[in-house]
């Protein structure tokens, strides 16, 4: 069993690999982010692997990448936003179904802290 | 079979980790080289973990992956403004894809020395590494005195109690750390909050991620505090998941963080240092500097830990929101902008 | 014996779906597509390691930590894909300008 899991613990890594291409080559900034987010989600199967084939006690560390793998991702949508610290989701999107006949944000503003 | 499976893993682990480090600084684009450093933070974690540290890879999960993440993609971000502010038709669109940095490549005369410096270190870290003689290091000594230290976990009993001067100094220069940031604030700026105006739309997804994760993360942080005593964890993991709570509960718009003359939260960021100081002095009164006398050693320990947690996590979030900015002063323009 | 036949046939399973997501990421065309592969594959591939491993698990502690990596991820996961989607889009919408302006707007760089 400790083998197997091993095993799996490694052709996952490689296919982890596949994200360095990704991170690379993507174009778009949010094909890099994309790349890490699957680093993100692979490292925590590949910590639960090691965990399962030696200590128990690592699940703590698998619990602490799937909390904070979301973070980067997050800063990253912020940084991309108009003024550098909104939301995405505060911008009017024509949805490319219906021709800019709708659109994505319903009126209110944000939800602002003082 | 379990011994090939294990070096198999080690060698794919080792390759990946040396083709993430070299394409890192490697790349032009300065975002895909602060992406493959987050990758390279997964994967030393992962490594951390193969050697048994499993306390160092729960703090670089933490600290690589999450919060200098963080730090980083901002600085590129602002960097990218900059830019576009400096030229003369800026394209106005703002974000990274504006004018993403790219690394510019250095005069020769700069090149060779820190080729010949880079180099030279890690001769001198190979050399050191094999010639060290292969015998089991503090292991030994620890174990014997583990008992009268007041936790069985021997590192937080190293941290916290036989080196705890190494740790009262790490609590200061963290500090230290955040009051540089501090610094560069401009002079009219200073009592502000730190960073720009975070907003998020009401009850959108990031303002919805806020409200859930908090107590997730906060469970998850008190758990790693109080469990280091026993298991994997400690101060510093705990304080850094608590950290990027808070930094999340912040960006998504649902807190303002604190003004930096405000004296609460001045209060929570030296209440840590000063504890672990205080009670270093008591002991020295009894004695020894930073003696723990092993009657009340857990009890005291877990004590300091709780204050280091505390003003961990404000001095990790603080750091990443960067100093005090009025929304006036474009994203960049600190002091050395006029 | 069964438990660990569960575990091999669950795990490599969830390898397969891990596969299937990094060739999505690497092959699909564009942006949007790839972000589907990411999410749908990779976090179903989780879910079916973490069901594997559940088997092989040595109290109820571990296996509540496990649901628990599970029921994260899952919530990351889709709080991340919807945001960088959105961020995506909205910067495609602001490239390429409307078919109601007649021409100006803005110039792609």
């Amino acid at each position: 069993m400790t083998a197997w899991l091993l095993l799996l613990a490694a052709l996952l890594l490689l296919s982890l690999g596949g994200a360095l291409w990704r991170i690379w080559r993507g174009p778009d900034p949010a094909d890099r982010m994309m790349a890490a987010q699957l680093a993100g989600t692979g490292g925590v199967g590949t910590v639960l692997l090691l965990a399962a084939a030696s200590d128990w006690r690592m699940l703590d560390a698998g619990l602490v990448l799937a909390l904070l793998a979301a973070f980067a991702a997050i800063g990253f949508v912020k940084a991309q936003s108009a003024d550098g610290t909104g939301d995405p989701e505060e911008d009017e999107v024509p949805l490319p179904d219906d021709g800019g006949a709708g659109s994505a944000t319903p009126g209110g503003a944000g939800s602002d802290a003082r | 079979m379990t011994g090939y499976a294990a070096t198999g893993f080690d060698l794919v682990l080792a390759a990946l980790i040396l083709a993430t480090a070299g394409l890192a600084i490697s790349v032009r684009d300065l975002f895909a080289a602060v992406v493959f450093f987050i990758v390279y933070g997964i994967f030393v974690a992962l490594a951390w973990l193969r050697l048994g540290a499993i306390d160092v890879a729960l703090t670089e999960a933490a600290l690589g992956a999450g919060l200098t993440g963080v730090l980083l993609i901002g600085a590129v971000a602002r960097l990218a403004r900059n830019l576009v502010e400096r030229r003369p038709e800026g394209s106005g669109e703002g974000g990274l894809l504006a004018a993403p940095p790219v690394s510019r490549a250095a005069s020769p005369a700069a090149r060779i020395p820190a080729m010949l410096g880079s180099a030279g270190i890690s001769a001198v870290l190979g050399w050191a590494f094999l010639a060290q003689p292969a015998d089991e290091g503090l292991r030994g000594p620890v174990a014997a005195n583990l008992a009268s230290s007041g936790v069985t976990n021997p590192v937080t009993a190293v941290l916290l109690n036989f080196r705890g001067w190494d740790t009262l100094l790490e609590s200061v220069v963290l500090l230290a750390a955040l009051t540089g940031v501090w610094a560069l604030a401009r002079d009219e700026d200073w009592g502000l909050r730190p960073g720009l105006r975070q907003h998020a739309r009401a009850a959108g997804v990031l303002a919805t991620f806020g409200r859930l994760l908090p107590p997730f993360g906060l469970l998850l942080g008190v758990y790693l505090v109080w469990v280091g005593a026993s298991r994997p964890g400690g101060a510093f993991q705990g304080g850094t998941v608590l950290a990027a709570v808070w930094l999340l509960v912040m960006m998504a718009g649902l807190m303002a963080p604190p003004r930096v003359t405000s004296p609460r939260i001045r209060a929570v960021l030296i209440a840590g240092p000063l504890l672990f100081l205080a009670i270093g002095l008591a002991g020295a009164l009894a004695g020894t500097f930073l003696a723990l006398p092993p009657a009340v050693a857990k009890w005291v320990i877990l004590l300091i830990e709780s204050g280091l947690t505390l003003s961990i996590a404000a001095t990790l979030a603080l750091l990443v929101l960067g100093p005090p900015q009025s929304p006036a002063t474009p994203a960049g323009h600190t002091r050395d902008r006029p | 014996m069964l438990a660990d036949a569960m575990t091999v046939g669950f795990t490599a399973t969830g390898l397969l779906f891990f596969l299937a997501g990094t060739a999505g990421i690497i092959r699909f065309p564009d942006t949007l597509s790839r972000l589907h592969a990411l999410t749908k594959a990779d976090n179903v591939g989780l879910g079916l390691l973490i069901a594997g491993l559940a088997f092989q698990a040595p109290d109820w502690q571990s296996l509540g930590k496990l649901a628990l990596i599970w029921v994260m991820a899952l919530i990351a996961a889709g709080t991340t894909a919807q945001l960088v989607a959105r961020s995506a889009a909205v910067r495609q919408s602001r490239r390429t300008p409307p078919e109601a302006a007649p021409q100006g707007g803005r110039e792609a760089p």
